[in-house]
């Protein structure tokens, strides 16, 4: 019973083996790419293990404040970051064994050629409740 | 309108349906629609005998149910079948309820999910609130559940230890959200208490009340405060006469457990008015047999601490030694000997390397805080 997030980069992941960019693709690959990632999602909802699961847009900006009364300063977006992400998935799973199975299963998404993508996902604990027995 | 009362019934009227012949996936479903529809109800009209209100709302929901299903003539024949009437105490029903809802083909979230609801009452919602999970989520975790335990038999005796370890699931999950799941671990593992006669049950027991009663000590303004500094009183000393009375009846029992030994650790930090006056040397006797019991490294580890306490931090830095360092609060154990022995440079550097592999906010936080103590 522990919450992981599993990330899934833009840029910044290590190379995936099957690593070729998506609009090299035929439609039908898109299409089966897709699907697996929806019956995923809907395989842990049924399962009870399925928290949330979110994609992020390709862009983004930097913000921070910049004193009082001043608005926020804002730059970027930086074509050069490293790390862009792509979106996530919130799992609760009762061992982190089973987070890292359900992580290699998403990452198992078929790609070119219907082939699995082999897709690096950053796996991330979150932190949980204070236990009340300690000592 | 009386939630604890209608929560209180929930095991027993569900017990009744059961027996009555109602499958038991079946008999939950009908019995949380009876709980919404009592909720409406009873505020502008009590029921005088609300047991027998719920047991008729229930089964009614039960039937409604079976007629409209598609199997109808295969449930029929059980509805129709003449409900066994026998002598069967509240009890009885209450017990098995509990062993079949912590069933040990149940993984821990959904033996814990479906206590909650089966016998705790609670509605998913509130479970889904309590867990930080969607309700449809929840609701799939119980349905599954349900599922797994269909074809165990309702008589069948159940495993106690398997149980225990769900009720203490629940009670170590703490206080987050709606529902005071402390407070229901301690309400479910009374009513257990009063259903089966079972010294490990009264060591559980006590163990949770002893806790429980330092709940208003252990944090301030949200931050985690250590045993040594808490507000002894604002302890609750009538829960700690209770938890201390429990424990002792159990041990003269002669059966000891794993619970009632940590019972006995908790018995004896509570016992003390100052953290000065703490028996240091029996709480290490008593770490001695529950290390006997489980073997678990987890309990060297806070044997280390207590060997630190009453042997001085060198000897406890020596227990630590012969431990794994990639336990769980081995660094952050590791940091507070070394405190103690006077090496403040190498506590600093090691509570920063135990707040780095903290599983939970308030124990990074404090351990952060730790480390910057020493570091200013």
């Amino acid at each position: 019973m522990a919450k992981y997030l599993l990330l899934k980069h833009y840029r910044g992941a290590p190379e995936p083996v099957n690593n070729v960019p998506m609009d090299q693709w035929s439609q039908d690959e898109i299409t089966a790419h897709i699907k697996y990632m929806n019956d995923f999602a809907d395989k842990l909802k049924e399962t009870g293990e399925f928290v949330d699961g979110q994609a992020l847009e390709q862009t983004g900006t930097w913000v921070r404040y910049d004193g009082e009364g001043r608005p926020p300063v804002t730059d970027g977006p930086f074509a050069e970051t490293k790390d862009l992400i792509a979106g996530w998935m919130v799992i609760d799973t009762d061992s982190y064994e089973r987070a890292l199975e359900l992580a290699g299963e998403l990452s198992a998404a078929p790609g070119k050629d219907g082939r699995p993508i082999h897709e690096w996902l950053e796996i991330r604990p979150f932190y949980g409740n204070a236990p009340t027995i300690t000592e | 309108m009386d939630e604890a009362l209608l929560r209180s019934l929930t095991p027993a009227v569900l017990g009744i349906l059961v027996r009555r012949g109602a499958d038991f996936a079946a008999a939950e479903d009908a019995l949380q629609d009876a709980l919404v529809e009592a909720v409406k109800a009873w505020p502008d009209d009590p029921p005088r005998d609300p047991k027998g209100w719920l047991v008729t709302a229930a089964w009614r929901k039960f039937l409604d149910a079976t007629r409209s299903d598609t199997a109808r003539r295969r449930r029929e024949d059980v509805v129709n079948a003449e409900p066994e009437r026998g002598p069967s105490p509240d009890t009885d029903d209450t017990l098995q309820l509990y062993f079949l809802c912590a069933h040990p083909s149940l993984t821990p979230s959904s033996a814990v999910a479906l206590t909650l609801r089966a016998v705790g009452g609670l509605t998913t919602k509130q479970i889904a609130q309590a867990y930080l999970v969607p309700e449809a989520t929840m609701a799939q975790r119980i349905s599954r559940a349900k599922k797994t335990v269909g074809d165990v038999r309702f008589d069948q005796p159940g495993d106690v230890a398997t149980l225990l370890r769900v009720l203490y699931l629940v009670f170590n999950e703490g206080y987050s959200g709606d529902v005071d799941l402390a407070a229901e671990a301690i309400r479910l593992t009374r009513r257990l208490a009063t259903a089966i006669d079972h010294p490990e049950v009264s060591g559980l027991l006590a163990l949770m009340l002893l806790h429980h009663a330092r709940r208003a000590s252990r944090t301030r303004d949200g931050a985690l405060v250590p045993l040594a500094e808490q507000d002894r009183g604002q302890w609750d000393t009538r829960l700690i006469a209770e938890g201390v009375e429990i424990l002792q009846a159990a041990l003269a029992r002669d059966r000891l457990g794993e619970f009632q030994a940590q019972a006995a650790i908790a018995a004896l930090h509570a016992d003390a008015f100052v953290a000065e006056e703490t028996d240091w040397v029996q709480i290490v006797e008593w770490y001695d047999e529950l290390l006997a019991l489980t073997g678990s490294p987890v309990v060297r580890l806070n044997r280390a601490v207590a060997v630190g306490e009453a042997d001085g931090p060198r000897a406890g830095l020596k227990a630590l030694a012969e431990l794994d360092e990639s336990l769980p609060r081995y660094s952050a154990v590791a940091a507070y000997l070394h405190e103690r022995d006077g090496d403040l440079r190498t506590a600093a550097r090691l509570y920063v390397e135990a707040a780095g592999k903290a599983s939970n906010l308030a124990e990074r936080d404090y351990l952060t805080r730790q480390a910057a103590r020493l570091n200013n």
